[in-house]
């Protein structure tokens, strides 16, 4: 299959298919809503379920249900829902089931706008819903890796039974770009005999099984959340993911900057080289786990004089890039959080007032 | 010696957390006779709310996942959405149902989801001690009701059975009791034709039973199941409020 023009948010729906997802639970919101649309008409081609619920709160319960008995299953939304889902998300985490979580972020804190932003990192990253408690947060810088995250999320889900979040954004689900989709992938969903709610009657064991979060016992939570951290620091050894740019020369400057904003930093940089300023970058494509090391390892060449944090916020991963470098460069933050992506140039102002401080 | 009364294989081994003269152990039988009579134990999955019976998987012998609060029926609904083929119930009390998971009941039910409610209405919140729901009486004295229920202040109790049959999807919702054997014995059928509407893949069905709460009522047992015959059964009328028959005839 050759590449194809496609919508983002068609694209993530289409790939979910791929990943042998044919369970989709969601509630309209703006900027996510075409893939609630797409999977209307795909799953009833697909022998698949397809359900629009009666609010996030609800849908992120409906994942609840279908996870715990043992289906892949599937959301999409945007930041204001994401918040309404919140709680499944502590819940499916405690219970530590698979699911996955599209978030086409939009602007915010409340209602905010419909515009791309990556306000929603404290969110993913940090919280979200109660109780100690981590996604694994992965963010594509387009379609076209939206599409490989999404067939990846779901092995990851099952690998961790745990939630798993694509941090998207509004202009990635808004844009039409050529896109390849992988093969249909070939893992089957993991067996979930020994944990999920998929009836006796269709396990060999006779033993039932309990989906549950509930530890009224302060030593069995103690414990329970301390099996929930080993899985958390496995994710920190096995699956950070990120992509250098530039990192072979003597760099100034390096800038960390993730998804669609990232792209126009790749552009800046690009440019800078032409005019003999040499600029590195780390795209981060996993949120957490943070690629902590890649950026302190970067941020430690002689010739970097600083790190920038550029991203669609008001300074959210810039905490986590300064918990990277160790203080050993000073790190300067430049976003924009209005729903308006900055120009390559405007980012170029920008890193060059920060060399010349 | 022949035992002549058994416990049910669907019902466990489990000294149980529930206080004196709760009606929920009552419950909990009933609807284990019922998983047995039927033969599905193997195939049904238990939701439980948040409230007293939450641990109500202790007492039960197949698979259960627990929700949180109100949100049970959204569960269910994923749960039998996906596997069409699990018999997949809900217990929620009145707290849980008719308060904080109003929208996801209404919804499920108006879905017409293939699932069964047992919803256990004692008027109060147990678990967190004794608390108004809107369940509770005009008058009824909580601990967030000192004085009584003003309904000039809360307005009146929620009658669920009606609120929800007024909907035009659902196919079976019932009102009993479990106060008494009588009522026992109705309660038990109206389980058993609920679950039966779902093995026969009938939508939504909800039985809603009137409990006592001996203990945030401040009530000996015996007390509480005089109150409530005396008190809630004018109120809440028992009875079939919408069977699936009665919609084919009309």
């Amino acid at each position: 299959m050759g590449k194809i023009l496609m919508k983002g948010n068609e694209a993530i729906g289409e790939a979910a298919i791929r990943a042998g997802c044919l369970n989709y639970f969601a509630y309209p919101i703006t900027p996510q809503s075409e893939v609630a649309e797409y999977l209307s008409r795909r799953m009833p081609e697909v022998g698949g379920v397809f359900l629009q619920g009666e609010s996030e709160i609800a849908v992120g319960y409906m994942l609840f249900g279908a996870a715990g008995c043992g289906a892949r299953v599937f959301t999409t939304s945007s930041s204001p829902g994401i918040s309404l889902m919140g709680e499944a998300l502590s819940y499916i985490s405690s219970a530590q089931c698979p699911a996955v979580f599209v978030n086409i972020v939009r602007g915010g804190p409340g209602l905010g706008g419909i515009l791309p932003s990556q306000a929603d990192y404290f969110q993913a990253t940090k919280g979200g819903g109660h109780g100690d408690y981590r996604l694994l947060v992965m963010a594509p810088d387009g379609v076209q890796e939206a599409v490989e995250m999404v067939m990846m999320a779901f092995p990851l889900a099952e690998k961790y039974r745990n939630p798993v979040m694509i941090l998207g954004d509004g202009l990635i689900g808004q844009m039409m770009e050529p896109v390849e989709f992988p093969d249909h992938l070939k893992s089957e969903p993991s067996n979930k005999d020994d944990w999920a709610t998929n009836g006796m009657d269709t396990r060999k064991s006779n033993e039932r099984n309990l989906v549950k979060s509930l530890f009224l016992n302060a030593e069995l939570l103690e414990e329970h959340n301390r099996v929930l951290k080993a899985k958390y620091d496995r994710m920190k050894k096995e699956e950070v993911r990120y992509e250098p740019y530039n990192i072979d020369t003597d760099y100034q400057v390096l800038i960390v900057s993730y998804g669609i904003i990232s792209r126009v930093c790749r552009t800046a940089i690009d440019n800078l080289k032409a005019e003999g300023f040499e600029v590195a970058m780390i795209r981060p494509k996993t949120l957490f786990p943070f690629p902590e090391k890649a950026i302190e390892e970067a941020a430690s060449k002689d010739s970097c004089k600083v790190v920038v944090s550029i991203e669609l916020s008001m300074g959210q991963m810039v905490e986590d890039v300064e918990r990277s470098v160790h203080g050993k460069r000073p790190v300067q933050w430049f976003g924009r959080s209005g729903g308006d992506i900055p120009t390559p140039e405007e980012i170029i102002d920008v890193i060059k007032s920060f060399v010349t401080l | 010696m022949a035992k002549t009364f058994k416990k049910p294989e669907a019902l466990s081994d489990q000294h149980t957390h529930y206080c004196p003269g709760c009606t929920h152990g009552v419950i909990h039988r009933l609807v284990a006779e019922v998983i047995d009579e039927l033969g599905v134990r193997g195939r049904t999955v238990g939701i439980a709310p948040v409230g007293c019976a939450v641990l109500a998987y202790n007492y039960f012998t197949f698979d259960f996942q627990e929700a949180a609060h109100g949100r049970a029926p959204a569960m269910a609904t994923g749960i039998k959405r996906v596997r069409p083929d699990l018999v997949v119930f809900t217990y929620q009390g009145d707290g849980d149902l008719a308060s904080i998971g109003m929208g996801e009941i209404i919804h499920s039910a108006n879905r017409g989801e293939k699932f069964t409610t047992i919803f256990v209405n004692n008027t109060v919140y147990g678990m967190t001690g004794g608390q108004m729901a809107p369940t509770t009486l005009p008058g009824q004295k909580t601990t967030t009701s000192p004085a009584g229920r003003d309904v000039e202040d809360v307005g009146m109790p929620i009658k669920i059975a009606e609120l929800i049959s007024a909907l035009e999807t659902p196919a079976y919702i019932v009102r009993q009791a479990v106060i008494k054997p009588k009522y026992i014995v109705r309660a038990k059928k109206a389980i058993k034709k609920a679950f039966q509407y779902q093995l026969d893949g009938r939508c939504f069905s909800l039985v809603e039973l009137v409990s006592t709460c001996p203990t945030n009522w401040g009530k000996t047992p015996v007390e509480a199941i005089k109150w409530t015959e005396e008190n809630m059964l004018s109120y809440y009328k028992l009875g079939e409020y919408k069977t699936p028959e009665q919609f084919e005839e009309d």
